[in-house]
Formats: C-alpha cells, sequence, structure tokens
C-alpha cells in the first residue's frame, strides 16, 4: 500500500486546545511515533492532565485504561481513552514508567472507571497505582507468580514468541504439551518455591475490606456477616463471586471477585497472528460473537486502510442487528430467571432466539462461533436457501413478522406484569453522573438518561444512514433497563428491516484478495461497537508484523461491575442477583 | 448367580402375557437410572448456553428425562463440565464433584473441558478436566450443537446399560475416595504431586519423567 493511501485514513487527532498545551509545557507533548496518535504526558502531571480534560475540556468518559509493555525500550506505557458524552472521537493520552520500578498515580479520584482497568495492569503488568483504594490482583488470583502479559514472561506450555508454531507447520514435530512438561500439566513454578515451607493466601484480607457496619440505631437486632455467592450458583450468569457483607439481609458492602474464566485472551492474542484472532472474539461475548468480530475487524482495518465493500457493509450491520435482538432476548429471559420465574420466561425468549441463529449456521457455518467478519469485508454471503426457505425471503420473514411479534409478545407478558413491576423500579438506581463516572455503557447507561450510542456518537460502518432512535430512560433503575433493551430490540429490527430493503442485490463482500497472513502497518488503533452490553473496544499495536504486539479488549461487561458494588448498596439481598442480571454480564468478556 | 440375575428364563403363562414382563434386575435397576439423570446447573463458559438450549424447547432434554437440573451436587446424577476449567475455578469443581453422590458420572462438554482447546496455551487453562475428575464422556466441538450434546447424553445411557448392579463401584467394599483438591499457590498445585513438587527444580519440561495425573 502506498503512502498516500494510507494518509487518507489516518486516524483523527483530536487537537487539545493550545492554552492547554502550553500550560503543561513540556508535561504535555504529541505523540510523534509513526502511526500513533494522542499525547503522551509526564507521570507528575498525569493526574492534573486528566483533571483539566475532565472539567475543562469535557473529556468526561474514561472508556479505556490498559497497557502495553515496550520491552525493547524498557518502559510500560499505560494508554488511557478518554471521551465526551456529547459524542466525537477520542482523545488518547498516554503515560510511561520505567519497566523496573513501574509506578503510577492512580486516576480512580478522577474517573472512577479506571477502578478494575488499574487493578488489571496492576495484575497482569504489575503497575502499582498510588492512591488506588483496593490494589489487589483481579484475574489471576492473589499469590500467583508473575506478571503475564509482561514480554519476558513465559506460560508453561511456551513454544515461540509467535505463531504458526514450527511445530505445527506441515511435516512438524507435533508433540503434545503435556509430555513435554515435567509435572505433565500446565504448570511451572518459580525455582525458589519449597512446597514443604508454603502456606496458601487465603481471603482474610478481602474480607478484612469489607464495610460491615450497619444496624445502628435500629430496633431490630441484626447479625452482620460475610455471604458468598458464587464461583458456583445459579444466578451469577456463569462462574461469578460476589462477596457479600449483610446487616440482617441488607447488603452493606458487595465486592465482586472474578478472574475463574480468565482464558488469557490477550497473551494468546499477542502469540497469533492479526487474522488467528478473529475466532478468538468470537468467544469473547459468546452471545454475540457477530459484533465483537466487528469491533476487532475495524480496530484492524484503520490500521490497514482498507475500506469494506458496501453489501459486506450492509451485512454486517444486517449479522451486529440481529445479534443484539438475540442477546437481549437472553438477557430479559434470564432477568426473569433471576426475579424467580425460572425457566418459563427464558424459554419463550430464546425460542425466537434459535430463528437467528439458523440465519447465522447457514451464513457462516456455526451457531454460536460465526469468526464471519474478515479485514476488509464478509467471509461468506448469504446462502441461497435457508430451512428450504429462500434467504432473503425467510430473514424478510424473520424481521417484518416474527421478530417483531416475539418482543411484543415479551412486552405484553412482561413490561405491565406487577411483579416485575414491583421487584424492579426504584432497585438498583444509578444516577447519570455516576453512571458516566464509573465508565458504565451500553443499556447500563441509557437507562440512567444519558444518550450515548457509538451507532449515533461515533458512527461506524453505515449507522450513518440508518434511521433508529437512540432509547433511553431516565429513572436508571432495573426496570428502566429493562425497558431500554425492548425499546432498543425493536430498533434493531428496524434496522434490519432497512437493511433488508436496501441492501445491494449483488456485489463484492471482501475487498482485495483474501489473506491467510496479513501484514498490518505500524501504528496503534481503537476501534470500537456499540455492542448489545455496551461498549466493546478494541486497542491494537502493531510493530509492523504479522502478529499483534499488543492486543487489548476494553469489554463492557468487565467495566460495567465496577458500579455493581455501589447499585447494591442497601438492598437487600435478593435484589443484588436482579441487579446483577440488569447490568447482563457475560463471563467470557469479563474476565477474557 | 450371574445367570440368574440377568438371564431370566422363566416362562410367563399364556395369559398373563399382556400383563406380566419378566426382565432381569440389572436391565431394570439401569432402565431406571438412564431414564433420570439429573444433570446439575453448573454452566463454565460458552458451551453452557449451548446447554441451556439443549434444555430449552426447541431441542427439549426432557424427552430423556434429564430436565431436572438441580442446582446443588447433593442432587445431581451428572455433572456436564461445560466450557473452559481455568486453574482459579478448578478447586471449586473438584469439591463440587467430591459432593455428588454415588453413582455419579462426569461428561467433558467442548473441546476446552476434553483437553483445553483453542486456549490449551493459555497460563491459566487446565488442559482438559480429566486431569483431576475421571470423565465417562467426551463431547467434541467448540461449542457443541445441542444435538452434539444430546448424542453425548444417549452415549452415557448406553454406558449405563452396560453396568452391572454387581459390579459397580458404590455398591462395592471400598467407596470412592475423594479426589484431593487442588490449591492455588505460585501456579495449581495438585496434592497428589506432591513428592514432585518437593523435589521440584523449577524448570518445565527439563525431564521426561512425569507423574500419572
Amino acid at each position: 500500500m502506498s503512502e498516500e493511501e494510507r494518509n487518507v485514513v489516518a486516524p483523527e487527532q483530536v487537537p487539545v486546545a493550545d492554552s492547554i498545551v502550553a500550560r503543561f509545557g513540556n508535561a504535555l507533548r504529541t505523540d510523534d511515533r509513526d502511526g500513533y496518535e494522542g499525547y503522551v504526558v509526564s507521570v507528575e502531571s498525569l493526574k492534573d492532565v486528566a483533571t483539566v480534560l475532565r472539567d475543562e475540556l469535557g473529556y468526561d468518559y474514561l472508556s479505556s485504561v490498559t497497557g502495553v509493555d515496550y520491552f525493547d525500550e524498557g518502559k510500560i506505557e499505560v494508554v488511557y481513552h478518554a471521551y465526551q458524552t456529547s459524542g466525537g472521537p477520542a482523545l488518547n493520552f498516554k503515560v510511561q514508567v520505567d519497566r523496573e520500578n513501574p509506578i503510577l498515580p492512580s486516576l480512580v479520584s478522577v474517573y472512577p472507571g479506571a477502578d478494575f482497568q488499574e487493578r488489571e495492569i496492576f495484575d497482569m503488568y504489575g503497575v502499582s497505582f498510588e492512591g488506588h483504594p483496593n490494589l489487589r490482583r483481579i484475574l489471576m488470583w492473589d499469590g500467583f507468580a508473575g506478571h503475564p502479559l509482561r514480554k519476558d514472561w513465559q506460560e508453561a506450555y511456551f513454544e515461540e514468541e509467535n505463531k504458526p508454531f514450527d511445530s505445527r507447520w506441515p511435516g512438524g514435530d507435533v508433540k503434545r504439551s503435556e509430555a513435554e512438561n515435567r509435572f505433565g500439566k500446565n504448570v511451572s513454578y518459580p525455582d525458589e518455591f519449597d512446597i514443604d515451607n508454603w502456606a496458601p493466601e487465603d481471603d482474610s484480607s478481602l474480607y478484612a475490606g469489607l464495610n460491615k457496619s450497619g444496624s445502628n440505631g435500629k430496633k431490630l437486632k441484626t447479625d452482620s456477616l460475610v455471604v458468598n455467592m458464587g464461583p458456583q450458583h445459579p444466578s451469577t450468569h456463569g462462574v461469578f463471586r460476589m462477596v457479600v457483607a449483610l446487616d440482617g439481609e441488607t447488603i452493606t458492602d458487595l465486592q465482586p471477585v472474578m478472574g475463574y474464566l480468565h482464558r488469557n485472551h490477550e497473551k494468546i492474542g499477542e502469540r497469533n497472528t492479526f487474522l488467528q484472532n478473529m475466532p478468538y472474539t468470537d468467544r469473547l461475548d459468546y452471545l454475540s460473537s457477530m459484533s465483537n468480530n466487528l469491533g476487532y475487524s475495524l480496530a484492524v482495518e484503520k490500521l490497514m486502510g482498507v475500506d469494506v465493500p458496501e453489501r459486506a457493509e450492509y451485512l454486517r450491520v444486517l449479522m451486529a442487528e440481529l445479534t443484539r435482538v438475540s442477546n437481549h432476548m437472553w438477557a430479559i429471559g434470564f432477568l426473569l430467571n433471576d426475579l424467580g420465574a425460572f425457566q418459563t420466561p427464558a424459554l419463550y425468549a430464546i425460542r425466537a432466539r434459535e430463528l437467528i441463529l439458523d440465519i447465522f449456521e447457514a451464513t457462516a457455518g456455526s451457531r454460536m462461533m460465526c469468526n464471519y467478519m474478515r479485514f476488509g469485508g464478509v467471509a461468506r454471503d448469504l446462502p441461497d436457501t435457508l430451512r428450504d426457505e429462500n434467504t432473503v425471503d425467510f430473514i424478510g420473514d424473520l424481521v417484518n413478522e416474527r421478530l417483531p411479534a416475539a418482543i411484543d409478545e415479551l412486552d405484553r407478558f412482561l413490561t405491565g406484569n406487577e411483579i416485575v413491576r414491583s421487584r424492579c423500579i426504584g432497585v438498583g438506581v444509578l444516577p447519570a453522573d455516576k453512571a458516566i463516572a464509573y465508565s458504565t455503557a451500553g443499556p447500563l447507561l441509557r437507562a440512567s438518561g444519558v444518550p450515548y450510542d457509538l451507532r449515533r456518537a461515533e458512527p461506524y460502518s453505515i449507522y450513518d444512514r440508518l434511521d433508529f432512535e437512540v432509547c433511553t430512560r431516565s429513572n436508571g433503575d432495573v426496570y428502566d433497563r429493562y425497558v431500554v433493551r425492548i425499546d432498543e430490540m425493536r430498533e434493531s429490527v428496524k434496522i434490519c428491516q432497512q437493511v433488508m430493503r436496501e441492501i445491494p442485490e449483488e456485489g463484492e463482500i471482501f475487498t482485495g484478495k483474501p489473506q491467510y497472513n496479513v501484514r498490518v502497518p505500524k501504528g496503534e488503533s481503537y476501534g470500537r461497537v456499540e455492542n448489545p452490553k455496551g461498549e466493546l473496544g478494541y486497542y491494537v499495536v502493531s510493530k509492523g508484523k504479522t502478529n499483534p504486539y499488543r492486543y487489548h479488549v476494553r469489554a463492557p461487561s468487565f467495566i460495567n461491575l465496577t458500579v455493581l458494588g455501589e447499585m447494591c448498596k442497601g438492598h437487600k439481598v435478593a435484589d443484588a442477583v436482579v441487579i446483577l442480571g440488569s447490568i447482563d454480564i457475560v463471563l467470557g468478556e469479563v474476565d477474557r | 448367580m450371574e445367570n440368574e440375575l440377568n438371564d431370566p428364563n422363566v416362562p410367563v403363562p399364556d395369559e398373563l402375557q399382556s400383563a406380566v414382563t419378566i426382565t432381569s434386575l440389572d436391565r431394570i435397576y439401569n432402565w431406571g437410572r438412564r431414564s433420570s439423570i439429573w444433570p446439575m446447573v453448573f454452566g463454565l463458559a460458552c458451551c453452557a448456553i449451548e446447554m441451556i438450549c439443549t434444555a430449552a424447547s426447541r431441542f427439549d432434554i426432557a424427552r430423556f428425562g434429564m430436565e431436572v437440573f438441580r442446582a446443588t451436587p447433593r442432587q445431581a446424577d451428572l455433572m456436564i463440565v461445560s466450557g473452559t476449567v481455568t486453574k482459579k475455578m478448578v478447586p471449586q469443581i473438584v469439591r463440587l464433584f467430591n459432593q455428588m453422590p454415588e453413582p455419579k458420572y462426569v461428561m467433558a462438554m467442548g473441546a476446552c473441558a476434553s483437553g483445553g482447546g483453542p486456549f490449551k496455551e493459555g497460563y491459566n487453562v487446565v488442559s482438559g478436566i480429566d486431569k483431576f475428575v475421571p470423565v465417562d464422556v467426551y463431547v467434541p466441538g467448540c461449542p457443541p450443537t445441542p444435538q452434539a450434546l444430546l448424542h453425548g447424553l444417549i452415549k452415557l445411557q448406553q454406558k449405563i446399560d452396560n453396568q452391572s448392579i454387581k459390579a459397580v463401584r458404590w455398591y462395592g467394599q471400598n467407596a470412592s475416595e475423594a479426589v484431593p483438591i487442588p490449591v492455588l499457590g505460585p501456579d495449581l498445585l495438585d496434592p497428589r504431586q506432591h513428592a514432585l513438587l518437593a523435589q521440584q527444580a523449577g524448570q518445565p519440561g527439563d525431564s521426561a519423567e512425569t507423574l500419572e495425573a
């Protein structure tokens, strides 16, 4: 690709007012590395810069915080992406710190949404954040040896830095990794480890940090106790654990504990080639694999500078919106499960989902793990027939008749239902300012009255041409989140109807020649989409090779959980289950 | 004795043919068990979604008498390990397995539970649940479709059909022992490998000698 073509799609540089750049002098400079954008801030002025950005320039929403280990330069870089909730592109600022002694000021006091993300960087890179209220490991357990995402840290089954590994090429010497390991398992221990003089760490420090005060001045004497819900619990939507401090039945503190499904997406992603990561994105939020594909494609396409053909854009939007419907169906069905209506509403809700999965299976080859999108298009066109019907007729019938009927059915059964209303209205209230400060996204944010939807705030694909509303509600409680989901399904169906009307009947679905190993120009990119659960972002750093140097996922479910404890305080323990259900998490994405 | 139990060569009088069936004790015992396998509500990852779909109306697991998902291991017959087993989770899985009463069965659903799957090389991933608990049926797929899961359940039924009340371990002299629960240390510690751990030299792959898992 020529230099000119790349300039056309160069990422937008967001200008910071000159006066502010001047005020910070050397502490704030433009990032001039090839293919990079944004600003580099000095460690000392990080907090001041963040405060000014938030208060004077309106960058009130901190979307993503992540680290990159620049091993050759001896630096760890922490990258922040901030946005204005009024819309527009990102302001990207970073701070560099010595690998050997990484200490940074915490931004939790400026952006509370940085809480879990800073803990993740601490866990994965060993960066200490001074002033963080609860700096503990989040994905791995306390006592685990090493910080896995550091470039010099190797897993027990380490073969080579980058794929494809020699052993897996044709003619390669394929061995089971277990046979290579002394313990026959995926484990390795530090040299100095001595099992006979070692004691496991328990959870006492976790329990000690809980606020157990309550019941002062009440007539009824109640006990305070700590209850563990999960990781094996039918209402936690997977392997999620909540440590709840109770006063009687009232929650005084709640601490989410995660990592029970930490599958090392990012470490594996840095070994994989760019394309090999596509099927892994399916397994993040495994209920919405199509939109996960879209986000990752956007991030890499930004770096590569390829355009997507018209028909492929329509197909992408069609699949992403069908995903939204199926995801919200699932979310509502299982919210009702959490309310105690065991299974029956869920069975109704996922009936229509099966029809959508039929489309995915016929088109992409798999019901759930679609692996459908490619850099510059999609993998396959729609098949001619589906369930012995013409595919276009089948989809047309689905989006014009069956899905609207299914949504109306849910609406009729649930929206006015007395039990749903009395259990949901006024429960788990999240005010708008808090929702923004905690970086919540998706229906959780919009139910609090913030009309922030990436499809409108920073349109991607062909959303700027489509007619749909951003659904918001004002109370920010569990009920409003439910209603926002119902409304969003209707808007998604509306988008699908437009797509089926306007999609070009013929046309390319892929730009260029399909390649098994794409070479991506140097640089960084942040691609984000409005996933059913909120803003899904991919931060990709390329060094011009066939493998990403850094691959980070900004997972909406993970960051939405930051505010869970706040929302649950003061409610009864049974409501914690409902509030968790209303956030709609998927553990594949929370733990990655 | 064996023939007496399993080959009931007892003629039924003509007038009772429509009302009486004579079968073997094994067959009636296994018929009852295979038609009422209660799985545990136990979802780990993506595969759990397909497991729920299998239980839903379209695929209808109730046809096999298996729709009674129990949230407690004390009432469950079958643990469907539906998803990636991580090191952080495996102590809980082993504990749940130990809490299940006999007769109990384990199904490894999907590539991850069978052998680590696409995440095998990950530092927090266990290379298959069979490293810790005995598995009866492996279901391939990522995730297995509901049809594949049903096929796995039918295979389990066939396995039950072939068991004999005289040979099964839960009526034997030695009751099955609990699996030692792994511990989270600098990496996952398996108590069964204590001796090897005590003399460990740190480097994985420096010795071809491995212990039986």
